[in-house]
């Protein structure tokens, strides 16, 4: 009994070789990484090189852009993959000069590059020609210095304006144009933005002409914290901080897997089921407040669902709280294991959340009652932010938004962790494209998750007294070689969380990027909304299930 | 078996009334009811009525006391909360809204949408660069008086990102706070608890909020002409509303 492994068959394999013929002589320097051959080319080459990846050796997904300076250079990495087997990836090394630093911008073959460039400008200070739109984007737009260059001084002044909020009808009025639009600002701080999103709306009349999440608002220099932070104990806090939804310990998966395949450490079987379960339990929380916060961005269910969703977050909390210790921020994972075992009397544990899991069903069914099938919900989300299957794969979308547009994409599947090859539970797609499916999804993943809970229960109540092995052994320090790099990810609550580091021989890595799902899922949203009126925007936005703390890092 | 009970209990009400008073129904006989509710709020048979201010009183429904502390009492056993979310902290505070933590229980579970209806206002969150002048733009748009509950580490001091190139190092920087719930992030227990201090500092007209150094929205013609003002002058207007930091000075 295990899940069904997705049929990778029909899917060409490339070996680096063929990969270098391939790419020909625009290859100007080979790499290796720990997840996958590194191409170095030139900084003027990159849409070509792109461009013969995608078409000819289906290398689809762009999952991440990685930007760094070296003392020598900077450097941009791509990191790609396929949506249909993600166990083959290519890093493709873009170089850029340092003095001026300029590099051709990938959006024209990714659209996902968009925004990932943008962010590399601004926290690295790469150029990119080409690029439609060379801005800023999670700082002030008046901000000196790029913060994770070699020179930036953190103690210079810094001067941010409030000008995004100005009177925009005032301009509109003086320029006595024949336009019938309207401009809108909804947020930063607003119910329907899940958190301090900013987004800069055209308006005709009710129909969205064009939309652009302006993001920011929470960029708490996650990436820089964890660069000044140790690997073996002080990195890992930090995680729980991202999708702070209760997503705690799938985001510390994130960061164990990528440390622990660098430092090459084993996990013991048992930990891995702890992990696996706690995973499961984290998911369910998580996609428990998107239910309600849809439900209240549709209809404005303050009353029932929302307080229903959060009565379900509360038991799960609970359980956790046994488990780690913690309500939120669990801390719970350490590198080649979990800090402690299930609490005692396991007996209890066990029973409790066996209880949770009995009662599941009922809960499920009355969200359904409620939700899926009201027919104020349907008419608000049937048909309404429709994101066909390529854009969502250009814009790298991933995740249960990935899922709803019937891509068959979850890394606890596709590229095997943990403990999931060993369970019985399914990959939840559906092909509606809509707000609809991507609700559908998350609530049929809840199901799912609860199957994958129950069977580590089972497993960790028959576990042998004397083999429960909670952590491999790991030494004080860690200081993985130097000009080591690796790119690994885990299936967060909201899809792909991905981590790429770089060390450089000390204890703490010279490069820490994160690879946000919420980030590149967020970019699709101008696309579900452009046409569409404004209350569907808003459901699309709500189905997107952001959260700004991962979106922002 | 609540309705079993209940069911029993009207019953025996409608016998013992039939047989009181002979078979008038129920309804009709108001002044009897009208006497029953009299005597059930003066002599305490029924709960309901029977507060605790009410005793204290005794049977006259009158109270003397100072305009200023009556207000102060409104004032904090009504509280109207801003619904303003950052970070983390803020899912922690939904939960103490929400079932199991409840606290409109204390007079204080008013969410408002608006910063023009609210008297209080949790900040739940990291405060970074960009977002410190709306905070205070909404702020400023919240009627007096009002008030500010820092929520977690992060509103104290920038908590786990306080080094960090773009983080406010707490919400005092920006605004004037009265409590501060420290953790990271804070049990809605210890959120309730701080609610809960704050009504009896209000209630007892004490409040005095703490600012340590105020970032200013000022005019960015307003600021003093230096090497980087100079540098922006041709991005930004001189009627610009802009937040100057001196991150140097920071804590
Ligand atoms: S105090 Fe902790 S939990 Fe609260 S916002 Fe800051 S980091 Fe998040």
């Amino acid at each position: 009994m295990s899940v069904e492994l997705p049929d990778t068959t029909g899917v060409a394999e490339q070996s680096p070789e063929e990969i270098a013929d391939l790419l020909g002589d625009l290859v100007i320097g080979r790499e290796e990484h720990l997840n996958a051959p590194g191409f170095v080319i030139k900084p003027d080459t990159v849409v070509e090189t792109l461009k013969r990846l995608r078409d000819d050796a289906g290398f689809d997904h762009l999952s991440c852009v990685t930007a760094q300076e070296y003392e020598d250079r900077f450097e941009s990495i791509y990191h790609l993959t396929k949506f249909d087997d993600r166990t083959q990836e290519v890093s493709i090394v873009v170089p850029a000069d340092k003095e001026n630093p300029v590099s051709q911008s990938a959006n024209e073959v990714f659209r996902t590059a968009d925004w990932h460039e943008r962010e590399a400008y601004d926290l690295v200070g790469i150029n990119y020609d080409e690029h439609p739109d060379h801005r800023r984007i999670l700082l002030p737009e008046t901000w000196q210095g790029h913060p994770l260059g070699k020179d930036y001084d953190q103690d210079q002044p810094q001067v941010v304006p409030l000008r995004e909020h100005q009177n925009p009808l005032l301009e509109d009025q003086q320029a006595d144009n024949q336009s019938e639009t309207m401009y809108l600002n909804i947020g930063p701080h607003h119910p329907a933005t899940h958190g301090v999103l900013h987004i800069k709306a055209v308006l005709d009349g009710e129909q969205v002409v064009d939309l652009e999440p302006d993001i920011g608002y929470l960029h708490r220099c996650e990436e820089q914290m964890c660069q000044s932070s140790t690997y073996r104990y002080q990195i890992m806090p930090y995680p729980d901080r991202w999708d702070y939804i209760s997503a705690g310990l799938l985001n510390e998966w994130a960061y164990a897997r990528v440390a622990e395949d660098m430092a090459d450490i084993e996990v013991p079987e048992y930990a891995q089921i702890i992990r696996t379960m706690g995973a499961e339990l984290c998911r369910m929380a998580a996609h428990f407040l998107a239910l309600g916060t849809f439900a209240l961005d549709i209809y404005g269910d303050f009353t029932a669902l929302f307080m229903y969703s959060i009565r379900d977050r509360e038991k799960v909390q609970n359980i956790l709280e046994d488990l780690t210790g913690q309500r939120l921020m669990f801390n719970y994972f350490r590198l080649g294991g979990v800090v402690w075992d299930l609490p005692e009397p396991r007996e209890d544990f066990f029973e409790n959340v066996r209880d949770f899991l009995d009662e599941l069903p009922t809960a499920l069914e009355e969200y359904h009652d409620m939700m899926t099938s009201n027919e104020i919900l349907q008419m608000r989300t049937v048909g309404t932010g429709v994101l066909p299957p390529e854009v969502a794969k250009s814009y790298g979308a991933t995740g249960p938004v990935a899922r709803g547009s019937g891509v068959d994409y979850d890394l606890r599947r596709d590229d095997p962790y943990g403990y999931y090859e060993n369970l019985d539970w399914d990959v939840v797609t559906e092909d509606g494209c809509d707000n609809y499916s991507r609700l559908l999804v998350r609530m049929r993943e809840v199901e799912q998750s609860a199957k994958i809970v129950e069977q580590c229960i089972d497993l960790l109540e028959d576990w042998p007294e004397d083999e429960r092995n909670i952590q491999a052994n790991v030494p004080r320090t860690i200081k993985p070689d130097d000009d080591t790099e690796i790119y690994r990810a885990v299936e967060g609550a909201k899809g792909e969380l991905g981590i790429y580091m770089r060390a450089d021989g000390t204890e703490k890595p010279a490069r820490f990027k994160i690879r946000s799902p919420c980030f590149s899922n967020l970019q699709t949203l101008p696309e579900m909304s452009n046409g569409e009126y404004v209350p569907d925007a808003i459901a699309s936005l709500g189905s997107l299930d952001i959260v700004l703390g991962e979106v922002d890092r | 078996m609540d309705n079993e009970s209940a069911g029993f209990g009207a019953k025996d009400r409608e016998t013992e009334h039939m047989s009181s008073d002979n078979q008038q129904p129920f309804v009709t006989d108001s002044s009897n009811v009208a006497t029953d509710t009299r005597e059930a709020r003066l002599a305490g048979q029924d709960d309901r009525f029977n507060s605790r201010l009410r005793e204290a009183f005794g049977s006259s429904p009158f109270i003397l006391t100072k305009f200023d502390k009556f207000m102060n009492w409104v004032r904090g056993s009504s509280m109207f909360m801003l619904q303003f979310g950052i970070a983390c902290c803020s899912i922690e505070m939904m939960h103490t809204y929400a079932v199991k933590h409840d606290l409109d229980r204390f007079g204080a579970g008013v969410p408002r949408a608006s910063p023009r209806q609210a008297d209080v206002i949790i900040i739940p969150g990291t405060i970074v660069s960009k977002f410190a002048p709306r905070m205070k733009r909404v702020y400023d748009q919240m009627p007096e008086p009002k008030f500010v509950i820092g929520m977690g580490s992060c509103t104290i001091s920038g908590g786990p990102f306080q080094e960090g190139y773009n983080v406010v190092k707490g919400a005092e920087e920006v605004i004037p706070v009265d409590i501060h719930v420290p953790g990271c992030p804070p049990r809605p227990e210890a959120l309730i608890y701080g609610v809960a201090k704050l009504q009896e500092r209000i209630s007892n007209g004490e409040s005095a909020p703490v600012v340590v150094k105020p970032y200013e929205l000022e005019q960015f013609g307003d600021l003093e002409r230096d090497e980087i003002v100079d540098q922006l002058s041709k991005e930004i207007d001189t009627e610009d509303l802009v937040m100057r930091y001196n991150w140097a000075d920071s804590p």
